[in-house]
């Protein structure tokens, strides 16, 4: 059983809603994120999703994109986001990492070599946006013999027949977004998002988690009672804006930056 | 990776997934898979409808001034010294240059699928002036996305572009160019999918982007080749075009592609010289990766990240190109040289001064190429240029360049 799948048992078995922050690699540096990462852990993230600054990020709205292009300013790329999860891991290996990006430095870097290293630092999960599932089975298959879980995503236009696709292909969690447009776009219609994990859930037994526009502990209640769990992303990044660069952020500063993750566990317990 | 030989289906592609061997595709994000899916659909439809095909044609024989002639450049011809130089004129087309064949077709595909607005991404320009040309005659709302970098340098056609009533939306993400006007584009679709038609101004893109625009293109192709059999007697030897995303390249080189005795040249913007890094060369100077929904030959660094390309015309300013090109170069059917920056100054003058015919400062790349060529080949053979567009909108480039203010 992967990692993912662990974590995701154990939570369902406590009736315990699982809570996914995303933030960028090397936003505003590696030194920075590897903190958060810890702090997040701490602050009741059950996994985390990790960007990889990709030059080209056309899935994502303005908050990220700014994010990315700090991250790439810095220098950042996939290998040394490798690099940061191998650190990660040598104070925490309980907490799935799922690498969240763009195929193209994954293709540049080569499946195998990519594969290969994912599996020696820890990776668990990888969730390729660009890369639907009838791309995917190259690197899919590769993932798979290392025990990498390959997420993909569903969308409210997503039809019936293509969800039965992606949920055949997926494994780990599956990722629902909420809404039409790019990364933290605004208003999420709960009751529509509510049809459609009915319909999803008589298709897999995956977990599923809702992203793209949940933005504070009210939104995330909403959600996370429709679902397996939440993803937050922008207004984690939207905070991580305020930072420092250097390496010089305090310990109330990072702190400041995942209340708005301890705010959403205490919000998701109180269901 | 779909198993698609050259000679099962000659170069006929691409296959239903959009592939061209192993290049093409369909990588976006599922926000926008329905989109995509919807106008395969429609298309598969149209493609096969005869009335859509009559009203295409019409309009381009009305209102696009089609067809363009094939002119043969007898000064050119005995400056190069060698086989005969002939220019397909599509800088004689409304809007000056070949992307109205394009935004024509797109527009009644939009028309027929109900969508009350448009979009379009513009390195140049031209294609953002075409797009705007094609949505006022059809009475459309309009948006041109384009990098904030690129309005600065091409202020005439911002201005023609308003004229037409479109709102350019300033781009100021990544490099600020064409690849991040696409980039916004890409973005906007996802968000308005339910309105909106992208009219995506070149051979890339995700399928079946790269084969509707190569469609709507190859009436360049077509008419060359009646054209060639009327005038020349016989086809041409060899054909030339510029290749940044590689819309006009494509629409000339298709229609010959089982001619094995046609040599074809898609000729690249080399810049400062490929050897400097400074260029817009992908094909000749880059490796295949993903970008822009499609698998391609890209300019990328050894961490995955899209370069920035550098180029004298702005409209051959893309770090990718489409995917059928990557495909017909591992094939090895179409030769991809390049020609820099100089060159292609020194041809616009040449063409500008032998002929009295300004081209474009994409188009002078293939001058450039054509004239180096034709010096290799003997007088009765020839060579047509695909003259993409005019020059107009780049004087003020040129002035530039030579120290002079308009």
């Amino acid at each position: 059983m992967s990692r993912i799948s662990e974590v995701s048992a154990v939570a369902a078995q406590q009736g315990r809603k699982l809570l996914i922050p995303y933030l960028v690699a090397g936003d505003p540096d590696l030194p920075t994120t590897l903190k958060l990462l810890h702090k997040l852990v701490a602050d009741g993230a059950d996994m985390i999703e990790l960007g990889v600054p990709f030059s080209d990020p056309s899935s994502d709205g303005p908050v990220i994109q700014r994010g990315v292009e700090r991250a790439i300013a810095g220098g950042t790329n996939l290998a040394k986001v490798l690099d940061l999860v191998a650190e990660f891991r040598r104070q925490n290996d309980s907490t799935p990492i799922v690498l969240m990006g763009y195929l193209n430095p994954v293709e540049i870097m080569g499946y195998e070599a990519f594969a290969a290293r994912a599996s020696e630092v820890g990776v668990d999960g990888v969730l390729i946006v660009d890369m639907p599932p009838s791309e995917s089975s190259g690197l899919r298959d590769l993932l798979k013999g290392k025990h990498i879980d390959t997420i993909f995503l569903v969308a409210p236009t997503t039809t019936d027949s293509r969800c039965v696709q992606i949920v055949a292909n997926c494994s780990g969690y599956l990722y629902y977004v909420s809404l039409k447009g790019v990364t933290g776009a605004a208003l999420l219609d709960t009751e529509s998002v509510r049809l459609s994990i009915e319909k999803l859930r008589t298709m897999t037994d995956l977990p599923i988690v809702i992203g793209f526009g949940i933005k504070d502990a009210a939104s995330a209640r909403t959600m996370g009672a429709l679902s397996e769990g939440v993803i937050i992303g922008s207004a984690l990044v939207e905070r991580i804006e305020k930072l420092p660069s250097g390496d010089s952020a305090s310990a109330q500063q990072l702190a400041d930056v995942t209340e708005v993750i301890k705010t959403a566990r205490e919000a998701l317990d109180s269901l | 990776m779909p198993d698609m030989q050259q000679d099962s289906i000659g170069f006929a592609g691409p296959d239903s997934l959009g592939h061209f061997g192993p290049y093409g595709g369909t990588f976006v994000g599922e926000t926008l898979i329905a989109a995509v899916e919807e106008l395969s659909r429609v298309y598969e439809e149209v493609s096969k409808d005869p009335e859509f095909w009559a009203e295409y044609d019409h309009d381009l024989k009305y209102y696009v001034g089609r067809p363009s002639p094939l002119y043969l450049a007898e000064r050119l011809t005995a400056e190069a010294g060698g086989a005969k130089i002939y220019l397909k004129r599509e800088d004689l087309n409304h809007t000056g240059a070949h992307k109205v064949n394009n935004t024509i077709g797109q527009a009644l595909l939009a028309k027929r699928m109900g969508k009350t607005r448009i979009i379009a991404e513009t390195g140049a320009g031209q294609h953002g002036v075409a797009s705007a040309t094609v949505a006022a005659r059809l009475g459309l709302e309009c948006f041109v996305y384009m990098g904030a970098e690129d309005i600065q340098r091409q202020a005439p056609n911002v201005y023609r572009m308003k004229l037409l009533g479109a709102t350019v939306v300033s781009v100021n993400s990544g490099s600020r160019t064409l690849k991040d006007a696409m980039n916004e584009a890409l973005r906007d679709w996802a968000t308005n999918v339910d309105s909106t038609y992208y009219i995506i101004g070149t051979v890339a893109g995700p399928h079946p982007y790269p084969q509707i625009v190569r469609d709507f293109q190859c009436i360049i192709g077509r008419e060359t080749r009646e054209q060639s059999l009327t005038q020349l007697g016989q086809l041409p030897d060899a054909l030339v075009a510029c290749v940044g995303g590689g819309s006009n390249a494509i629409g000339m080189f298709h229609p010959f592609l089982n001619d094995s005795s046609v040599a074809m040249y898609g000729v690249e913007a080399g810049g400062d010289g490929v050897e400097t890094g400074r260029h817009a060369a992908p094909l000749s100077a880059g490796v295949p990766g993903v970008l822009h929904g499609n698998r391609t030959y890209l300019m990328t660094d050894s961490g995955g990240q899209i370069m920035e390309t550098h180029s004298v015309s702005a409209g051959l300013d893309y770090p990718g190109v489409g995917p059928e090109h990557a495909w017909l170069k591992d094939l090895k059917r179409v030769n991809y040289v390049n020609a820099t920056d100089a060159e292609a100054m020194k041809a616009f003058h040449q063409l500008t001064r032998l002929e009295g015919i300004i081209p474009a400062l994409e188009s002078a790349h293939a001058v450039a190429y054509a004239m180096r060529l034709a010096a290799t080949m003997a007088p009765e053979q020839s060579v047509v240029i695909n003259l993409s567009g005019r020059g107009d909108k780049d004087i003020q480039t040129v002035a530039k360049l030579e120290g002079l203010t308009l």
